[in-house]
This record gives structure tokens, C-alpha cells and sequence, in this order.
């Protein structure tokens, strides 16, 4: 499926906080914008996939879609690349021509909170991914010698990009590695600038082939390849081997694409907790295993000054907590030069990882 | 502490004899007697063969400490005065991990490796949430 299916609208809402409406209207909303940037019209999407938006009939009634192919996706942030996997299998098969992908997320407005509840482990206090990130950190610390402080450049790097992104939450708000080494513990060995945001926004993405993305307004930007390796062992307590078997497993994606590590220009990273961040660059053997810290210390994460410049919108640290939504359509604009003061000059292709027991990776590029 | 408060635990058909036993004192845990291998949290089958070929065994009660947290966030009401709390990841000597709280010590003596053992304090509504500490 290497280059079959294309990227060709790309959407995306203020982000913030937005009571006066709901993950419907920003899912609207977002995909407007992406219906503008790639010149369709509700009519024309035949498939159509929902994720945390709660009804795919309702929105599909609210926008007038009648599609052949339509459903909704898990809320968990794994699942926005699994979406787009599935949308690129419909698209390949024949089984729609044009498939939105909606994304929409009022947890802001409505105080949702990731924690808490009834839970196999609650009794005795477990609850929340990050206490699982945290978990998992500090084993990682264990087995590596890495500490907090090897943390710190993925939050100010992130932070730097948000500065550059004036839609992003922290813009104009800089952080120093201090700053991350004095933020409130949250769950130790985690602290306040580890998490990600907790904000309303949506995302859409219109996919198509790459053969009728040509005939849009907008560069296509190509689906190059894309693996996954699920594991499920310790779906109930933290897993006890970073994903790095799973994550390892989807380096395929190179061979997939075509296209190695040296053509890769940028990455996009999903950071709910700044340790997936090490986790993914381990995984996919930008470094060895346990040598993360020592790979990210001098900037190597950020624009301008590292090889591997991630998360160039400020990813869910510091621009927008989409749930890999808006970390893949932050590769697309890269990929079409639309990125502004954080442009990764002559970005030609850009990888995406995700390190969750559904371990994914996905490596876009630019048509010629 | 105020085991008393704690979050109820919710009780299926897998987990009930845990829960059970939890309150005479005892650890157990499921063993597949297929390949002889533990595994916990209670379920249906073995995850090791997808059959229903198990079999309750009464645990050491002893392991290690394989990682550890500190809670400063509260997340539960009946928590809040434990703040901040440590919940620990053991790994019990029959090989399946465990999610507890660090008994007898505090999280400023936790080591990731050391031995841990089996206490039964008490727990909410007349059950008992095992808790690990030094080994005795």
C-alpha cells in the first residue's frame, strides 16, 4: 500500500477553553476548515470515521453525510493512527473515495478527569496513565541510570516549538530545564511539566488515494507505510518492558515506506508523558536501549539545534492535547512547507510514533 | 492511614475468592495447570493457553519490588488524608505482578529490587486490601 493514499485536507480548531460549544460543534468546525483547504464539499466524503466525538450518526446527521463506509473509534489516543490505518484500507480496497476523519474533544469545558473511578487496582490508590508512565519511568531509571532531569529537554524543547506556534496553548509561555526540575510532583517520579495539557479542540483529516488527491487544492502528502505491533499482556497493570519489543517490532515501517532514518527529516512523537517520548526514540532504535537521556540531552529534539527536530507544533506537552490527531496533521503541514517560523527546512518526509500497547509508526511524505 | 475509606474494590465471579481469602489472611492466585505459570488479575481462562485449565494456589506472599510511585494528585475522596501515598509494583515469587502499597515503610526507604512480604491491615466494608512491606 507504500504511497497509495494520500493526506489532502488538514483541519484543525482554536484550542483552549470553549464551554459556549462541544466536541460535535469543533468537530464541525474542523472539518470546515479541512473541506476549504482541499476544495470538497460534504456531499463528496463517502466514508466517514468518528473518534471521541460520542455519536458518528449524530454528527453524520448534523453535517448532512450519508457515506458507505462509517464508524467510531476508541477515545484512547492509540486509536488516531489506528483510524487512519483503517481509512487508508478503505480508500485501498475501493470502499470509499473520500474519508473524513474527526476528531473532536471538549475535556476542557467539561472538567474531565483522567483518573479516579472504579479500577481493578483503585482500592489501593492506582489510578490514571500517568501514575502508568510514572511506573514505568522510574523502573526505566532502574534498569539505565536515567534520571528526571533527562525529561527536562523533551518538555523545553517541546515548550520552544509551542513558542514558535502562535495557536498553540503555551504560546508565549517559555520553560527552563528549572522550571521542569521544579514543577509540582504530580505522581512522582513524574511532575507537573511531564503530563500533557488537558484542553477542548478537534481535528480533521480528509484521506483520500493519491491518485484523486492530485486533482485537489492542496500538495498531497502520501501515506509511505505504516506498522503496528499490539501487546496486550499487562493491559491491567504497567507493562514491565517499556513497549520496547512491540516498538521495536514496527521499525518494518522503513522497509515499508521505502524510505530509511536519513530520509527522514522530522518526527512526531505521541507525548502524553514525556517518558513515551524516550520510549519511542528507544523503541525505533534512534539510540539503544537506555541511552535516550544521553540522545535527547543537547537539543537533538529541537528545532534548529538537534538532527531530529519532534513535535514541531509543541505536541500534547505544550500545543494541544488531540491525541495524535494533531500531531499527524502537524506532519502534514511540515510536509507541505505550511509551518511558518517552526518549518523544518526542506521537510521531504517525517515519521510518526506512538509507544501504547498498540505500538504504531507511520513515515509520510511529500508527493514529488 | 484509613484502609477503612478506601476505594471499594469491584467484585466479579474471577475475583471473588481472592477477595475471600484476602480476608482469612491467605494470598492467592490462579495457576494454569497446563504449563504450571501464575497469573493475576483473576480471570476466565489461562492467558497462557485460553483454556479454562486452572487452578487457586496459595502464594508465598513473598517478591520484589519492581517499581514504585508516589501519589500528590488525589484522585479518591477517601484517600486524600494518606497524601501523599506510595503504591508499589511487586512482582511475586510465583511471577505475576501485584499493585499495593508499601506497608511498614516509607517511600523515602523503597528500593527498587528489595524483598517484600504479605500484610492483611484491613481494608473498606470488612475487606481486606493485602498491603507488602520488609520481608518478616
Amino acid at each position: 500500500m507504500r504511497d497509495k493514499v494520500a493526506f489532502a485536507g488538514i483541519g484543525t480548531t482554536r484550542y483552549g477553553s470553549f464551554p459556549e460549544t462541544d466536541s460535535y460543534g469543533l468537530g464541525c468546525e474542523a472539518l470546515n476548515i479541512a473541506l476549504d483547504d482541499c476544495g470538497l464539499k460534504p456531499s463528496d466524503i463517502d466514508g466517514l470515521i468518528v473518534s471521541r466525538i460520542p455519536s458518528y450518526e449524530r454528527f453524520a446527521e448534523i453535517m448532512g453525510i450519508n457515506p458507505q463506509y462509517c464508524l467510531l473509534t476508541e477515545t484512547a489516543g492509540r486509536f488516531s493512527g489506528v483510524s487512519m490505518a483503517l481509512a487508508a484500507n478503505a480508500l485501498y480496497s475501493g470502499a470509499a473515495k473520500y474519508v473524513a476523519l474527526v476528531y473532536g474533544n471538549n475535556g476542557r469545558s467539561v472538567r474531565m478527569r483522567y483518573g479516579g473511578g472504579d479500577s481493578q487496582w483503585s482500592p489501593w490508590g492506582m489510578t490514571s496513565p500517568g501514575a502508568i508512565h510514572a511506573m514505568m519511568w522510574r523502573r526505566h531509571m532502574h534498569e539505565f541510570g536515567t534520571t528526571h532531569a533527562d525529561l527536562g529537554p523533551v518538555a523545553t524543547a517541546f515548550r520552544h516549538h509551542a513558542c514558535l506556534n502562535p495557536d498553540a496553548v503555551m504560546h508565549g509561555r517559555p520553560i527552563s530545564l528549572l522550571d521542569h526540575d521544579r514543577s509540582r510532583p504530580i505522581c512522582e517520579p513524574l511532575q507537573l511539566l511531564d503530563y500533557c495539557l488537558i484542553n477542548d479542540g478537534a481535528v480533521a483529516w480528509i484521506m483520500t488515494t493519491a491518485e484523486r488527491a492530485k486533482d485537489l487544492k492542496r500538495p498531497p502528502v502520501l501515506l509511505s507505510g505504516y506498522a503496528r505491533q499490539d501487546n496486550f499482556t499487562y493491559r491491567t497493570s504497567p507493562p514491565d518492558d517499556f513497549w520496547y519489543p512491540s516498538l521495536s517490532a514496527t521499525r518494518s515501517v522503513y522497509d515499508r515506506a521505502g524510505i530509511g532514518r536519513d530520509d527522514i527529516q522530522g518526527l512526531g512523537i505521541y507525548d502524553n508523558f514525556s517518558p513515551t517520548v524516550l520510549f519511542s526514540l528507544e523503541g525505533l532504535g534512534f539510540c539503544k536501549q537506555g541511552e535516550s537521556g544521553d540522545f535527547v540531552r543537547d537539543g537533538t529534539l529541537q528545532l534548529g539545534t538537534g538532527r531530529w527536530p519532534t513535535n514541531t507544533s509543541g505536541g500534547h506537552l505544550s500545543d494541544s492535547y488531540m491525541q495524535g490527531w494533531g500531531i499527524i496533521a502537524e506532519c502534514v503541514r511540515q510536509l507541505r512547507d505550511d509551518c511558518g517560523d517552526r518549518q523544518i527546512p526542506n521537510a521531504q518526509a517525517m515519521q510518526y510514533i506512538c509507544a501504547t500497547n498498540i505500538a504504531q509508526s507511520a513515515i509520510l511524505r511529500r508527493a514529488a | 492511614m484509613s484502609l477503612e475509606t478506601r476505594p471499594l474494590p469491584v467484585i466479579d465471579n474471577w475475583n471473588r475468592p481472592f477477595f475471600e481469602a484476602a480476608k482469612q489472611g491467605r494470598l492467592i492466585v490462579q495457576k494454569c495447570t497446563d504449563t504450571g505459570q501464575c497469573f493475576f488479575p483473576p480471570a476466565p481462562v489461562s492467558p497462557f493457553t485460553g483454556r479454562p485449565h486452572w487452578e487457586w494456589i496459595q502464594a508465598s506472599g513473598k517478591g520484589e519490588l519492581w517499581s514504585f510511585v508516589v501519589f500528590y494528585q488525589s484522585y479518591f475522596d477517601g484517600m486524600k488524608d494518606e497524601l501523599p501515598y506510595p503504591v508499589g509494583m511487586v512482582k511475586l515469587e510465583e511471577g505475576p505482578f501485584m499493585l499495593t502499597n508499601l506497608w511498614d515503610m516509607s517511600p523515602d526507604d523503597a528500593v527498587i529490587g528489595m524483598k517484600l512480604s504479605v500484610r492483611f491491615p484491613g481494608g473498606p466494608d470488612g475487606l481486606v486490601l493485602p498491603q507488602f512491606g520488609p520481608e518478616e
